[in-house]
Formats: structure tokens, sequence, C-alpha cells
């Protein structure tokens, strides 16, 4: 079946990943744990996304994943790598589940601007206490895994497999999820909420399910980018940062699981290209990237793979009719 | 005969606009009632107490002999009471089937979103279910066709076999001919007649077309300001003289005559 296919498909794309990884240049393997990480919020905003909800606040649930890993690792000393990815999983889902009993009640701009004012919210919070860096913000140990603690490149090396590792089941799962009876709702809730209630579906709950796992995915991919910058600082909250997320979900589409992690991949790697061909006005790079995704492929690149498939499909079904 | 749903004294007011007024009703298993009366009489305002959508000021209503008065309406659906809309209410974006699937799918998984959550939406039953249901109400001709490019009448057919994708026992339609061509009417409401009867479900529909009540209703009720002015066999009830004035207006029958002497 399908499933099986797609499934086959990206384990196999993790594990060459994963075993490509050890000959790859330092920079490239650093972006491509960096992109993975974000990549996790990505997806779940692609999550919200495909029921029509467009939130400019992800990067509340991105910094709590964040923070929570260094005042963990601060005020404990524990230096777990996986420990801390869950705590920061915890906290993010249980501020994502707090905050859905308001956020799923609206939709489109009030959902988005509500999502801001909520993150906005938290870096006002951050920038103004001491206890929690103010403006500084701190860094963050270097991580240890079961008690081993690499050194130089190998501590790169298996932090980036641990990224791929989420990377993979996140997204197993949320492919699973997309074919359950929850997941499918998405596209229905845009179409006739009263339907779907005449169903018998409460569609603030389908939402708030929605948020639940969109934040559960923000906050581990908060987490291990803080594992992977060894920082983190109140602008992990700003709304630019919640702006990149939206713009990368543009720009990867939100069509299917392996468009965020494509998506993503790309985005970094034409931004530090960006950073280093035009270091006084990569913005203008990135925009003008956005400006002719939006033109060309407003399904964003995740896209690509569907036309192709589609053209070749009408090759063969002309070729035997 | 078991009364399958009551309304017992139930009103709507909204300020000092009363919608509905002291409606007695008592639907017995299996019968066809078609609801008539003019716009703003309170046919819809009916049909939306009862399936939930709007929460009566008094009164009760019991769905065997269960209290549902202002359950909410995903409630009262899970419990068997389903309806359709004046304006088709489909997923536009989805094809046919997929709207089929969905809605068949929703009605397999229980209620809780955790077990919506775990279920696969295609299954080999939900397939063969709603292919089955798009058989039934004839569309499915249009099986991969985006809903958003369906004709009138098929919109209509879909909507309420989405309707009845969870085996209701009551199923409320309200203008289910409307939008439709005149030609059209009676084929449509044959299908959906037809399919309901062979799903034994008790429906009630709100119509304006007299010869449409007239042929598939058991029994009419009439609204007048809010209130069931009339509750009788069709014939009988729309030849009544008070009904024709307040609602249906002479019949076309009975002015022709006239017409041919003019």
């Amino acid at each position: 079946m399908m499933a099986w296919r797609s499934i086959v498909t990206g384990t196999l794309a993790f594990i060459l990943l994963a075993a490509a990884a050890p000959a790859l240049p330092t920079w490239l393997v650093s972006l491509a744990t960096v992109a993975f990480a974000n990549a996790l919020v990505v997806l779940g905003l692609v999550v919200l996304w495909r029921a029509g909800l467009v939130p400019f606040g992800q990067a509340l649930f991105y910094a709590i994943g964040a923070y929570a890993v260094a005042l963990i690792g601060r005020y404990t000393g524990m230096r777990d790598a996986l420990v801390l990815t869950a705590a920061g999983a915890v906290l993010s889902c249980l501020a994502a589940f707090l905050v859905g009993f308001l956020l799923a009640r609206y939709r489109e701009i009030f959902f988005s601007m509500l999502s801001l004012a909520m993150s906005m919210i938290l870096y006002g919070v951050l920038v103004k206490t001491e206890t929690l860096g103010s403006t500084d913000g701190f860094s963050v140990e270097p991580a240890t895994y079961f008690g081993y603690a690499p050194q130089g490149k190998a501590q790169l090396l298996v932090l980036f497999w641990l990224v791929l590792a989420f990377c993979a089941v996140a997204a197993l799962l949320i492919s699973l999820y997309l074919r359950s009876v929850a997941g499918s709702l998405a596209v229905p809730v845009r179409d006739s909420e009263i339907r779907l209630e005449f169903l018998g579906v409460s569609v603030n709950r389908l939402i708030h399910l929605n948020l639940v796992i969109s934040g559960a995915l923000a906050g581990v991919g908060g987490a291990l980018a803080a594992l992977s910058i060894e920082h983190v600082d109140p602008n992990m909250a700003y709304w630019t940062t919640s702006g990149g997320f939206v713009f990368v979900t543009i720009f990867a589409g939100a069509g299917s699981v392996a468009a965020a992690f494509v998506g993503s991949f790309v985005f970094e790697l034409l931004k530090s290209i960006a950073y280093d061909i035009l270091p006084g006005t990569w913005q203008i790079f990135l925009g003008t990237v956005l400006l002719l995704t939006i033109l060309f492929l407003p399904d964003g690149i995740g896209s690509l793979s569907g036309r192709l498939r589609r053209l070749a499909q009408r090759k063969s079904t002309s070729a035997t009719p | 005969m078991n009364a399958l749903l009551v309304a017992r004294n139930v009103e709507k007011t909204f300020g000092s606009v009363v919608a509905a007024r002291n409606i007695n009703v008592v639907v017995p298993a299996l019968q066809t009632i078609g609801i008539i009366g003019a716009n703003g009489a309170g046919k819809t305002t009916f049909v939306n107490m009862i399936t939930g959508h709007l929460r009566p000021s008094r009164g009760t209503i019991l769905f065997a002999d269960r209290d549902i008065t202002g359950r909410p309406s995903r409630e009262i659906t899970r419990l068997g009471i389903a309806r359709s809309f004046q304006v088709p209410q489909i997923f536009s974006s989805l094809t046919v089937l997929e709207n089929m699937c969905a809605a068949t799918a929703i009605a397999h998984a229980s209620d809780g979103l955790l077990s919506q959550a775990l279920t696969p939406l295609h299954s080999l039953r939900t397939m063969a279910e709603s292919e089955a249901a798009l058989e039934l109400f004839r569309i499915a001709a249009y099986r991969y066709s985006p809903a958003a490019t369906l004709p009138q009448g098929v919109r209509k057919l879909l909507d309420i076999a989405m309707a009845v994708a969870a085996a209701p026992r009551v199923l409320l339609l309200d203008e289910p001919t409307s939008g439709i061509s005149v030609e059209e009417k009676f084929g449509l409401m044959d299908v959906v007649m037809a399919a309901l009867k062979d799903r034994r479900v008790t429906v009630l529909f709100v119509e304006h077309d007299m010869d449409i009540v007239e042929r598939y209703a058991d029994r009419v009720l009439a609204f007048y300001d809010g209130a069931v002015i009339a509750d009788g066999p069709p014939v009988k009830t729309l030849e009544d003289p008070r009904i024709q004035e307040l609602i249906s207006g002479p019949k076309l029958k009975a002015r022709a005559p006239d017409a041919s002497d003019a």
C-alpha cells in the first residue's frame, strides 16, 4: 500500500542521512541539525495549517522547549539529552494544552494574532526576569547521552543522530495521525464546521488536539535547537522567530510530512548561502525566494513531487489507453 | 404506536420576538412528516431546536424517552437524530467519495477524539459503506468529482447521504428541494425518500412546494407565527381554507378554471 511505501522510503532516507553524516563537512552537519530541529516546528505548523490556522506565535512553544533544557540543565545539573528533550516536550505540550482552551475558540486572523500575543507575553517575561537570563539568555552545557559525553566532532554527530531519530519518529507518528479520522478532518474544518458538528465532531476539541500536537513538536524542536546552539535567549520567543517558521511552512508547503524536512533543510541552506554572498542584505535574497515560491509553487516545494508524479501518470495513462 | 420524538410545550424567544410558541408534536417511528409555513413562521427554528442548534427557551424535547432538550448538536447526532441543510454543508475541497468516507468514518469512530486520532480514515468497511451510500442516493457517477463543482441537485443528495451515514433513526431535511428546478424536484425526492425508506428512517422535512408535501408526507405540520396551526393528513390539511389563506395559497388546480374564464 501507499502508506507502507512512504514509510519505507522515509526510513531509508533517515538511515542514509545518518550513515552519510560522518563523511559530511562539520558546517553542513550543524546546519542540518538546526534545520531538522526546526523542521519539527514546521511539521507542527503543517498540522494546524491544514485546518486553515496560521499561528504567528509558535515561538512560544519553541522557546518553552529551549528554556526547559537550559533551565533544568542550569538548576539541576541534568545534562542528558533525552531527558532534557523529553522535559521540553512535556512542558510545551502542557503549555499548548492550557492556552488551547482559549486559542481553539478562534479562527483565521484572530487565532493568528492571539497566538502572537501569547508568545510576546512570554518574550516580555523572559526579557524582564533576571533569573531567566534576561535579554542575554544563558548558555547550555554540552549534552550527554546515557552518561556518554562525546567530544569534538563526535559531539556534533551524536546530536545530529538524536535529532534524526526524533524526526523519524515524529514523521511516522504525524503521517499516521494525518491518515486517522481526526487527522484527516483538518481540511473539512476549513470547508464546513457546521457539517462536522452535525456529524458528531467537536471542532473546537479537534483544533485543541491539533494545537497540543503542534505545541509538543515545537517544544521538541526548541529543546533540540537549544542543545545544538548551546545557548538560549528571549529572541527564541520573539515574533520574528514565529514568522520564520511561517515563512518556512509557506516555502515547504503543507502538503506532506516529507516537505517539512526537505523545505526546512533547503531553507537553512539558502539562508547560509545568502549570508555568505550578501552579508548585509541577505533578507532581500530570502524575500525573493519566498516571492518566487508563492508565484510559481503556491503549494510549496513539497508540491513538486506531486506535480512530477501527476505528469508521469498522465504519460503512462496516455501510453496505455 | 410508539412515540420516537416528542416536543412538549416548546417555546423559543429572541428578546421580544417569539420564534416558537407552545409547540406540541408527537412523532411516531417511521412516519414522514412535511413541515410547511411561510418564511419566518418558525419551521427552521423548530428543526434547530430538535437538532440542538438552538436551545429552547421553555419546554422539553424527548427522543426515545430520553430528554435531549438543549444538548449540543454533536451529542444529539450521536444519539440518532441527523439533519441536512437548506444550503448543503459539504466539504467542497474534497471529492464526493472523500466526503462520504469522512462522514462514514466519523460515524464508525467512537465519540472520543483520541479514538478518532487512532482510527485510520480509510478502511475496507468505510469504503464499502461509502460506495453503497453513493449508489443508494444515485450519485456514484460523481464519486471522483470535486464537491465544489457539483450541480445543486447532487450537492443536496450528498448532503443528505452524509447525514444518513451515521444510520440515524430520525432525519430532518431543511428544504430538500430549494434551489432545484421544478422538473428535477420529484426525481430528487423519489431518490431521497426511497433511500430513507430503505434505511428505515423517520423523516421530518421542511418544504414550500405543496405538491411535494402532498406526494411524500404521511402527515403535515403547518406553522404560522411560531405556532403549529394544523397537524393532520396532507390532503385534508392542505385543503383547509385557513391553511390555504395563510400558507399555501389557493391550489393551482382550483385556480385554473378561473384563468381560462378570464
